[in-house]
């Protein structure tokens, strides 16, 4: 330990959380161990399964609980235990498939699965039931494709899904009779089950930071974006951990040793959205779920990119931050938030400064972050009147897929020339970048299919794609100029529907 | 239906009776997260966590191998090569050419060279990664073109003949001739595999292995460990999925655990890692099919050849058999005159490939369905005509390539009443007008039958035994050679039990299978599961019932005539007892309350050297109609309806039964669109998680399914009450998503030209077909 962590006068040296209204107190716990091993080999909780060990498959889903922004409302959501260091539950509810049956009563969302024949096997089945609950607390009558969209993280081999969408409907005809909190689905009031449950959070959580050191590694949650600053100055080799739902793999995947891990999770500085000075302004360490409404907000037509990011489990713990600063040329976000033209905040200590996302990557997997410096804040320019925002995710699977090709454009016409425009590709290089030939060609053209057609070609020169197991470089070069097709389609009069929507 | 089934059926009162829709038996307890599979069972305290380090080269002698680094990591206790192998080092179930650990030739990426034995799971995992080996690099063959110019096989090259195809097809008014590839398939079971052994006294062991063939994981680990079948027991509860994936390839896993059970003499877990798992077991074989085929104006097939060749990987394991079912599946619903049929079994470097509901079939199936879908392309006209056109006759042009008549043929009737409840005709029309009027997206329908054969072809499978306790109270310890891996078919054969004696289910106790309960016993598998383990169950709840009938028939000084059970009570003449009580009287009476039941499935009869016979006790049948849309600027492509009509006779359980149907559908979906493998040119398996490798999700599964069994259909031969095997057919309806997108594409040129599309229809796969379309207008 440093002089400089002392700073910091009063440190926690365990976790705390709850679990079947028990607090939960340990000390000494390895910050690399993942709440799926806490479970399944030091509780012997074994409910909760491993399917991937990498938050893909859904069998490991639990829900973690805390309080929302008000303070005032319990927050719901499912997430993928498997990547889920132990040590970010500090403060929270944790609830698992154990948790749900009280008195061998079951939960409807159990009770539905069993009605309607929605397990064969029964390995993914408790995943499904948190997700279940999940949906059940934060919907109140979803419709099928909200039932898809809060499944996307689970997978079931048997079923072929139908009796699980059947339950997904069936859960809300049968409420169980008494008043708790957990077998009730969304309300608008707050019962008393629920406000003891705030009260009982309420009381683990201080302002106090952690820091716990076990089995020779170190987390550090501090609570101030200042000692935030400092930590990460002072550790430069830390992982800085948000979600872990890429981190999270490099423990499970590679068998990677993390010995010092600074968790950005309470840090109040980095957990806040708002909108300031003709920008969203997002806080490095919001998570996907609660970036999502606020992007799609102000940019509509991005919906179905961020509905078809990873999955609810996923979202739930990642972050926009985490995505940016992992520097993947595949991953969902970058390619429209270069468009957007998004500027990155990057701190040092106590100093700050902006970065375009387009500047931001420099190499695959290098970005321009130096040691001891981090992502702050993510800032995208709020819409401009006239201009038209696009982003398309080409995968094998629709629901939590990564792209083979992804891709974002943004055009703003003046006299039916283009006056601006912004043409950004994930999976076509070592980076997520934009297509510069393919802008320049398009600068002050006519938007006709003439013109679209001499881009198409000069996107060919702008990339030059690999082959790998999401697909062939010819396909990545077809489908990144068709791509441009459909986004000339779609803005001008031939308007065309997309598959992803047709039938559902 | 005999006129017993008929009477137990309708009058049972009691809970669980059969035919009816009583939850899967572990339901609430999957529910709950109660339900114990292998890694959930507790563990002995002195348990060890393994891993297996496996080759980093498709082919290659083995120079050295260093594991001192692996030996002093942390909590390492024992490492193994093939040279601490004592019995036999083999898992191969049929041929002896499967190394447990590889013994100095590494033939695949993936391949288990050594293993380690730690205090941990993640002590064991990271101790491998310390191991040093080095290779002598050798020639790989990792496809199957290759492998056939190289004469790589695993066993000889398999010919059906009948007729003279080549004669019949030069004098055909059409001909045609085409090829496709067909991509493997991972089963992507939930839970991966896992083996637990437990030494136990005088060396015996005691392994828990979450198999579909217990039997045959006794056999191998008493061969490696060098016992004999008494001083090994393998018990296994339920696995969380299986679908062919743990028919033979647990014994890899099993067999490590139990030699380093034995080794070290403490309780040994292996548990692999989802992407160990993926590399290292075996999937669904991967084909090519070449076709030359001669018909008339109607698309009636006169003479055909097929060459199906599939890549077998670097062992035998079950791919001779797998093999001989595409050959016998290669006709479909169709009658096939002048017929040739010849299939390579391919040896490439890489994982062995194994079973996979369907076991060949849908491989076969795949090949006929692409040739009537291009004759009907070539000819204009529905595929549905051309399909109808070539429909097994009744009485006439019925007899199979390999000579089994065809006698229980209902896909005429299964066809019509699809083509009306679908509303296929008007569909058709919506679809072409649709098309004419959408130049990006495309819509595409096509309805596809399945006839799909039940039996293992390998005759001597055909068997099962049950055991069945009666206690004192009057409650059942139940106990049968199959397997649970999801299916449902415990509860089936509890239904059967339920049935026979006439007490309610949850008297009922269903049981682990266990080799030491029921012996010498069949895979679960070939879908035959709920035909053989319910009658050899029934058997044994009959003799019982026997001597029940007549203990009572004494006891009240009736005839046996006037004992009948009934709603868990059981009347003799004019005196009622509970089920209970007249048990506890036979107690009292010295009756034997335990029995065994045997079952060998009758008629079949089959010579594997002429491939000609009966290796079929009867056929299962069905159809589906779907419809697709598909963007032709992309690939992108959505189910938008499925309607299916699929036969399972008299069925033993609906509910299960629609669940067997609409998840093997939607697997066979993945099968075909979504689920690719994809090898680097090192021979390394890149898609081998869930990441990479994408099964159907929740949101691929159309809103609009229509899904209904045949009603009064009752099944022709006498199996289990009439029902009929359900776990593999159904997967082969999904034929018709494949051609339904292969419409859709069609329609790019106007239906002019055959299209060319590979599978899996990834949207790449569908891009290039769309493309190849349009340079043909």
């Amino acid at each position: 330990m440093s002089a400089r962590d002392l700073d910091v006068p009063v440190q926690r040296r365990s976790m705390r959380f709850i679990l079947d209204g028990e607090v939960v107190e340990i000390e000494n716990v390895d910050p690399n161990r993942t709440v799926l091993q806490y479970l399944r080999e030091d509780l012997r909780r074994c409910g909760t399964k491993e399917g991937c060990a990498e938050g893909d498959c859904g069998a490991c889903t639990v829900v973690v609980v805390d309080r929302d922004v008000s303070g005032k409302r319990l927050r719901v959501r499912a997430v993928n235990s498997c990547i889920q260091f132990l040590p970010t539950l500090d403060g929270k509810e944790l609830l698992t498939v154990e948790s749900l049956s009280t008195d061998g009563e079951l939960h409807p969302t159990q009770k539905a699965l069993v009605d309607c024949h929605g397990s064969q096997c029964g390995f993914c089945t408790p995943g499904f039931v948190m997700s279940l609950f999940a949906l059940h607390k934060n919907n109140a009558d979803p419709t099928r494709r909200e039932i898809d969209e809060a499944l996307a993280g689970n997978l079931c081999r048997c079923t072929g899904y139908s009796p699980i969408v059947e339950a997904a409907r069936v859960m809300y005809a049968d409420e169980l009779q008494s008043k708790c909190w957990l077998g009730q689905s969304r309300s608008s009031t707050v019962g008393a089950d629920e406000q003891s449950r705030i009260v009982a959070l309420n009381s683990i959580d201080t302002d106090v930071p952690l820091c716990i050191e076990g089995h020779g590694r170190k987390f550090f949650a501090p609570r101030e974006l200042d000692h935030f600053a400092d930590l990460v100055a002072l550790h430069p080799d830390a992982t800085i951990l948000s979600g872990g739902t890429d981190v999270g793999l490099w423990v499970t995947k590679q068998q990677r040793d993390l010995p010092i891990i600074i968790y950005t999770g309470n840090v109040a500085g980095l957990n806040e959205c708002l909108v300031d000075d003709g920008y969203l302004d997002i806080g490095a360490a919001v998570s996907l779920t609660d970036a999502m409404p606020l992007i799609i907000e102000n940019y509509p037509t991005l919906e179905e990119l961020f509905v078809r990011f990873a999955s609810p489990p996923i979202r739930n713990a990642g972050t926009l931050g985490g995505n940016i600063a992992n520097g993947s040329p595949i991953g969902d976000s970058m390619p429209a938030l270069i468009v957007l033209e998004t500027e990155v905040v990057l701190r040092t200590g106590g100093s700050t400064r902006s970065v375009a996302l387009n500047d931001f990557y420099l190499a695959y997997q290098r970005t321009a972050l130096r040691p001891g410096e981090f992502i702050e804040r993510i800032r995208i320019p709020l819409p401009v009147e006239g201009e038209q925002v696009q982003s398309y995710k080409i995968s094998k699977r629709f629901d939590q897929d990564i792209s083979a090709v992804c891709g974002a454009y943004r055009l703003q016409l003046a006299d039916g020339k283009v006056e601006k425009i912004g043409v950004a590709y994930g999976g076509m290089a070592a980076i997520p970048s934009r297509a510069s030939l393919c802008e320049q060609s398009l600068m002050g053209q006519e938007w006709s299919e003439a013109s679209v057609s001499r881009a198409m070609q000069a996107l060919d020169k702008d990339f030059s794609p690999i082959s790998d197991m999401r697909s062939s470089s010819q396909y990545r070069r077809n489908v990144c100029r068709n791509l441009l097709r459909r986004f000339y389609l779609e803005t001008s009069a031939s308007v065309i529907e997309r598959v992803y929507s047709i039938g559902r | 239906m005999g006129a017993d089934a008929i009477t137990s059926r309708a009058n049972s009162k009691i809970a669980g009776a059969v035919g009816t829709a009583v939850p899967h038996d572990s339901a609430r307890l999957h529910a709950t997260g109660r339900a114990a599979y292998t890694d959930d069972i507790p563990e002995p305290r002195d348990v060890l966590h393994l891993a297996v380090g496996m080759s980093a080269k498709p082919h290659a002698r083995i120079r050295r191998i260093d594991l001192a680094a692996v030996i002093s990591a942390p909590g390492v206790v024992a490492v193994m090569t093939a040279a601490d192998i004592p019995g036999e080092n083999n898992c191969g179930p049929v041929v002896h050419d499967d190394p447990i650990l590889a013994p100095g030739l590494v033939q695949y990426v993936g391949q288990a060279v050594f293993s380690v034995a730690a205090g941990s799971v993640d002590q064991a995992r990271r101790a491998v990664r310390l191991a040093k080996i080095e290779y002598e690099a050798l020639d790989p063959i990792l496809d199957i073109r290759k492998a056939i110019a190289a004469k790589s096989f695993v066993l000889p090259t398999q010919k059906i003949e009948r007729g003279d195809s080549k004669s019949a097809i030069a004098n055909a008014a059409h001909r045609l001739n085409g090829s496709a590839t067909l991509g493997g398939q991972d089963q992507f079971y939930l839970e991966g595999q896992i083996a637990m052994a437990l030494p136990a006294e005088d060396g015996d062991l005691f392994v828990y292995s979450s198999t579909q063939h217990p039997g045959e994981i006794q056999l191998l680990v008493a061969e490696a460990t060098g016992k004999t079948l008494k001083d090994v027991i393998v018990e296994c509860r339920r696995m969380g999925g299986a679908f062919g994936g743990k028919e033979s390839q647990p014994a890899l896993i099993a067999c490590i655990a139990a030699l380093m059970a034995q080794k070290t003499g403490r309780a040994c877990k292996l548990r692999l890692d989802r992407d160990t798992d993926m590399i290292m077991t075996g999937k669904r074989h991967d084909f090519v099919v070449d076709y030359e085929v001669g018909f008339n104006e109607r698309g009636r097939i006169e003479g055909i050849e097929f060459m199906f060749a599939s890549r077998c990987g670097m062992s035998v394991d079950l791919s001779g058999a797998i093999n001989d079912r595409a050959m016998f599946h290669c006709d479909n619903a169709y009658f096939l005159d002048n017929v040739t049929i010849v299939s390579h079994r391919c040896k490439t470097n890489t994982v062995s490939n194994t079973a996979f509901r369907g076991f060949g079939g849908p491989q076969g199936m795949f090949g006929i369905e692409l040739v009537v879908d291009d004759i009907a392309r070539h000819l204009g006209v529905d595929p549905l005509e051309v399909r109808r056109e070539n429909f097994y006759g009744i009485g006439e042009r019925d007899t199979t390539q390999y000579r089994q008549k065809v006698e229980d043929n209902i896909i005429h009737e299964i066809v019509d009443e699809l083509v009306r409840t679908s509303d296929y005709r008007k569909r058709v029309a919506k679809v072409r007008e649709f098309n004419q009027a959408s130049p990006v997206l495309k819509r595409g329908i096509a309805l596809t039958p399945v006839k799909f054969g039940i039996s293992f072809t390998a005759t001597h499978l055909n068997q099962a035994g049950a055991l069945l306790h009666v206690y004192t109270d009057g409650t059942v310890h139940l106990n049968h050679g199959g397997t649970e891996m999801g299916q449902g078919l415990f509860t089936k054969v509890a239904q059967v039990v339920a049935n026979e004696l006439q007490i309610d289910i949850d008297r009922i106790k269903i049981t682990a299978s266990d080799t030491s309960k029921v012996p010498n016993a069949s895979a679960t598998a070939a879908s035959s599961g709920s035909d053989m383990n319910g009658k050899a169950a029934q058997i044994a709840a009959k003799k019982i019932k026997d001597r029940l009938t007549e203990f009572a028939a004494n006891h009240f000084s009736v005839t046996e005539l006037d004992v009948v059970f009934g709603n868990n009570e059981v009347r003799a003449g004019n005196n009622t007892v509970s089920f209970a009580e007249l048990v506890r009287l036979a107690w009292f009476s010295r009756i034997s309350l335990s029995a065994t039941g045997f079952y060998r499935t009758p008629k079949i009869n089959y010579d594997r050297a002429t491939f000609s016979g009966r290796p079929f006790f009867y056929f299962a049948y069905g159809a589906a109609v779907s419809e697709v849309i598909i963007d032709t600027l992309t690939g992108e492509h959505r189910l938008t309806r499925v309607d299916i009509l699929h036969d399972c006779g008299a069925s033993l359980n609906p509910a299960i039964d629609m669940g067997q149907i609409q998840g093997g559908f939607i697997q066979g979906v993945g099968w075909l669109t979504s689920e690719e493998l994809w090898w680097n040119a090192e021979g390394e398996l890149k898609t081998h998680a869930p990441s990479t490798y994408k099964i159907p999700a929740c949101s691929d599964v159309p809103e609009d399914f229509r899904v209904r069994m045949l009603e009064s259909s009752p099944n022709r031969e006498e199996t289990i009450y009439r029902s009929k095997a359900v776990g593999e057919p159904p997967l082969m309806l999904s034929l018709s998503v494949f051609h339904a997108i292969r419409d859709a594409v069609a329609s790019v040129s106007n239906n002019t030209r055959r299209p060319r599309l590979d599978s899996p229809a990834t949207p790449e796969a569908v891009l290039n077909a769309v493309t190849e379309q349009q340079v043909s207008e």
